[in-house]
């Protein structure tokens, strides 16, 4: 089917398409040297051991080189000079809403954070470029012993867990940006639950750039404990400036002896975003981690989540969801590391590409030497919208000896013709149809994600359809 | 890389051949150039290249038994014709039944006597998948080869056979096979790679396969290299329109062998089959890289590779489809299957999709999984020993990529060979 000459299909962003000037009270100024990092260390007044942590992240950033044998080029366009590293209003979050500045709190207003917060949420942090704006935790959950707080709050005041598990799943040198980021890292969430404890309804995060040449650099850390069960979502948007911002995160989830971890990203980033992003989570025996994400936004994604499956019968999935529109490139994925015996992982990804758009999955999945019953499943999907789109699959998968089960497979293909021609008939426009369509392929996907969440999605995949049918 | 064990010989002065023999220089100055694969090599990763001495080889000699390789040169019946070259030299050939329009010749005699048809196709197409440096290895020590070209609307009825013979202790080898099938044209040709000895050697052969319009052709390869062997295969297969060209590729010998092929579909409504069966046991390690590259509308590739994997066997598998821009209605298949028969086998997959065109239908997998227990138990409940009823299993796991080559006397001949397995 030929859609170039009839139409050009938008993504429907303008939700977050807005920014305030705000005044900063600490900023860090342009690019990054070892200054920098001081500078940001004497604001959040971190100990030493996270000094130290920072310079070594920053050391391991400068030797490592951009990773341009497999991925896009387009890294090379990060001006790493250019950047603002830190930029915020003071490290200490609000509890209430009534206290965030008015200049900041208009923006979670306009993206309606507090109205979901009372609608269905445990907790809520909300950061605004450097640092969380608000932080807070229903009372009730508070009281179970669950802990949700700034990454900073986390390291000052849970040292004994904290220090445990950060940089364990992800060490500072795993690659370039992972290494940038424990360098200049601020904000994001540390979550503790408690053995047992069954967090009812999900944790939100959510993320907001509203600076220009800014780089957010977020944290979390997750961990649930013994038959604990969490879902934790997060969210996030900035404005389309005419420069590129960098957003590159490192998020690191320990479910311990049979706990369940949801992990849930709507990333819809503008246009200008380079995220670069480093996922990884480690199962303990019959623990559960699930990452379920869905990229809309930015210009370049480079995102893997990964599970390390540690314990027996240990499992991990990750359910991914792709839209790679005009001049977006996707490259999304997942990576299952089998280190236990009678361990499961199962990856779904399902890509769309329109316009330039390219959309890269990129799979690893390792079952090594001596394990017993090992099952992985991956299914990907890519569908392509127009001539000039482009998608690609990149799989690695290595199995070492007998009694494991893995298998992947992979499709391409287009809208099905027949079904726009008869949901035309029907007195669908083309636009509506292929909307449609669009959402058809996804459906059983976006059925995994919380209710609101999939609403929100469904709106975002629906596709705005300009022009008309010549 | 064997830089230091090679000095650059080419094809002497008396052949007369100038062009030739720049060719020649320019390839060794390549290859000099060009760095050696290394571990953070994309189109690497996974190889055990770095840990393989490819030190201390020698152009192979003159060999010392040429009856024993005439004797042992006994595969497939009937035939149209039969070369047997041994330590790259022509040993011998059959050629007196082949129909007219038919010119099968040493490279030698290609260069001499059909310079004009020859350079027209020779070394036309470069190799992509990893292995430029080895290509140009070959093309620098280049002695001798096969020229085989069929002109248009000639069908040739029995299969061709060529005998690729190796003796002596880490001898190198450099087989080149050219076939060209002419438009309209029919043609079935079957290749054996073999050592004389249990002996190490290093092989590095280059084939250059070309469908012209609505021809077709049958490659089927037996790579029997003595254990101790490090070979590579570098292939390259073009089809023009509507042409069709089916390899098959059966691996069974060397210690480390990397095969590449490079399947490029220029004409619309051309095909391409490639087929693979991998027979790893031992501490053998299979490393396959192919590519089926989509140049215009309306073309089918196929891809099959089976692996069945003993001892400490490796394999690795990396292919791509790669449907270019404006090649639409493409119809791309790619599947790589991994029977693992033992706890120290390892299989790498890398099955990929790079898709330029939206009016497709490619499709790719992968597995890795076991015998099917409840066979293997049926079997044995009918009184078949185990190690009977694996052969059998793993038998069957390869008879399904034989199923689908459809040149029946090659397929035949392989059956006959696994069945003696």
């Amino acid at each position: 089917m030929n859609f170039e000459k009839k139409s050009e299909i938008n993504i429907d962003r303008s939700l977050g398409d807005f920014s305030y000037d705000v005044d900063y009270t600490f900023d860090a100024g342009v690019g990054l040297s070892e200054s920098t990092i001081d500078y940001i260390c004497d604001v959040k007044n971190d100990p030493d051991w996270v000094r130290s942590f920072r310079k070594e992240g920053y050391r391991k950033f400068l030797e490592k080189p951009m990773p341009t044998h497999w991925a896009t080029k387009d890294l090379e366009n990060i001006v790493f000079e250019n950047i603002r590293y830190y930029l915020s209003q003071g490290s200490i979050p609000k509890r209430t809403w009534e206290e965030v500045p008015e200049d900041v709190k208009k923006t979670f207003e306009r993206l309606g954070i507090p109205e979901q917060e009372r609608k269905y949420l445990a907790g809520v942090e909300a950061q605004f470029d450097s640092e969380a704006a608000y932080s807070n935790i229903k009372a009730a959950v508070g009281k179970q012993g669950v802990i949700f707080v700034g990454s900073a709050e986390g390291l000052r005041e849970h040292p004994e867990i904290f220090r445990k598990w950060f940089g364990k799943v992800i060490p500072s040198g795993d690659n370039k940006f992972s290494a940038l980021n424990s360098a200049v890292f601020s904000g994001g969430s540390f979550i503790y639950v408690p053995p047992g404890v069954k967090v009812a309804h999900p944790l939100q995060a959510y993320f907001r750039i509203n600076a220009q040449n800014f780089g957010q650099f977020e944290r979390t850390l997750i961990i649930a404990d013994e038959g604990a069960e969490v879902v934790y979502m997060e969210g996030c948007t900035a404005p389309k400036f005419e420069t590129a911002t960098l957003h590159s995160a490192v998020v690191e989830l320990v479910a311990l002896k049979g706990a369940k971890i949801q992990y849930i990203t709507v990333q819809n980033w503008s246009s200008n975003v380079f995220n670069l992003v480093t996922k990884r989570g480690v199962a303990y025996e019959d623990a559960q981690i699930k990452w379920i994400d869905c990229n809309i936004g930015s210009r370049l994604t480079m995102k893997y989540p990964g599970v390390v499956m540690k314990g027996r019968r240990a499992r991990g999935e990750v359910v991914s969801i792709a839209l790679a529109g005009e001049g977006q490139h996707q490259d999304t994925g997942a990576k299952m590391i089998h280190a236990a015996d009678e361990t499961s992982s199962n990856i779904i990804s399902k890509s769309i590409s329109l316009g330039s758009g390219r959309a890269t999955y990129r799979g690893m999945v390792h079952v090594p030497k001596h394990l017993k019953k090992c099952k992985n499943n991956t299914e990907c999907d890519a569908l392509l919208i127009n001539t000039q789109s482009r998608t690609d699959t990149y799989p690695a998968i290595t199995v070492r000896g007998q009694g494991h089960s893995v298998q992947h497979e992979a499709s391409v293909s287009q809208i099905n013709e027949e079904q726009i021609f008869y949901m035309q008939q029907r007195g669908l426009s083309e636009a509506a149809a292929m909307s449609l369509a669009v959402n058809g392929f996804v459906n059983d996907l976006v059925e995994q994600f919380p209710m609101e969440y999939s609403i929100e999605l469904k709106r975002l995949i629906d596709l705005e359809m300009e022009g008309s049918v010549g | 890389m064997p830089a230091s064990t090679f000095n650059f010989h080419p094809l002497e002065e008396s052949t007369g051949v100038g062009w030739f023999q720049e060719l020649q220089k320019k390839a060794w100055e390549q290859f000099s150039q060009l760095p050696s694969p290394g571990r953070h090599d994309e189109a690497w990763r996974f190889s055990s290249i770095g840990n393989i001495a490819l030190e201390g080889f020698h152009q192979a000699p003159p060999p010392t038994d040429e009856q024993s390789i005439l004797e042992r040169s006994q595969g497939i019946t009937p035939l149209a014709a039969q070369l047997v070259f041994g330590n790259n030299r022509l040993i011998h050939a059959d050629t007196s039944n082949l129909p007219q329009g038919v010119i099968l010749v040493s490279l030698q005699e290609a260069i001499k006597k059909h310079e004009d048809l020859f350079r027209r196709y020779f070394m036309k197409e470069e190799a992509r998948l990893g292995s430029l440096k080895l290509a140009m290895l070959h093309l620098s020590q280049l002695k001798e080869g096969v020229f085989l070209y069929v002109a248009p609307g000639v069908v040739v009825d029995k299969p061709i056979e060529i005998w690729h013979w190796v003796q002596g202790n880490r001898s190198a080898l450099f087989p080149h096979t050219l076939l060209v099938a002419g438009a309209g044209s029919h043609l079935a040709v079957i290749e054996h790679f073999s050592s004389l000895e249990e002996e190490p050697l290093l092989a590095c052969s280059l084939s250059d396969v070309v469908a012209e319009e609505k021809a077709s052709i049958h490659h089927v390869t037996i790579q029997d290299w003595s254990p101790q062997a490090v070979a590579f295969h570098l292939n390259t297969t073009s089809v023009l329109q509507e042409g069709s060209a089916t390899s098959l590729q059966l691996h069974r010998g060397g210690h480390f062998v990397r095969s590449e092929n490079d399947s490029r579909l220029f004409g619309k409504g051309a095909k391409s089959m490639m087929l693979s069966i991998v027979s790893a046991h031992g501490a053998q390690e299979f490393d396959q890289r192919t590519l089926q590259d989509h140049l215009s509308p309306e073309a089918k590739s196929d891809l099959l590779y089976h692996n069945a994997l003993s001892d400490q066997a490796r394999t690795i598998f990396s292919g791509l489809i790669k449907v270019q821009k404006r090649a639409h209605r493409t119809d791309a298949y790619q599947k790589v299957s991994n029977l693992m028969l033992s706890d120290d086998a390892e299989a790498n997959s890398m099955p990929g999709l790079e898709i330029l065109a939206d009016d497709v239908r490619c499709t790719h997998g992968a597995t890795s999984g076991e015998l099917n227990k409840e066979e293997l138990f049926y079997m044995m409940a009918r009184g078949i020993d185990e190690s009977r009823a694996v052969k059998l299993l793993v038998r069957g796991f390869f008879q399904t990529v034989l199923e689908r080559l459809e040149e029946p006397q090659l397929k035949n001949y392989l059956q006959l060979l696994l069945d003696h397995e």
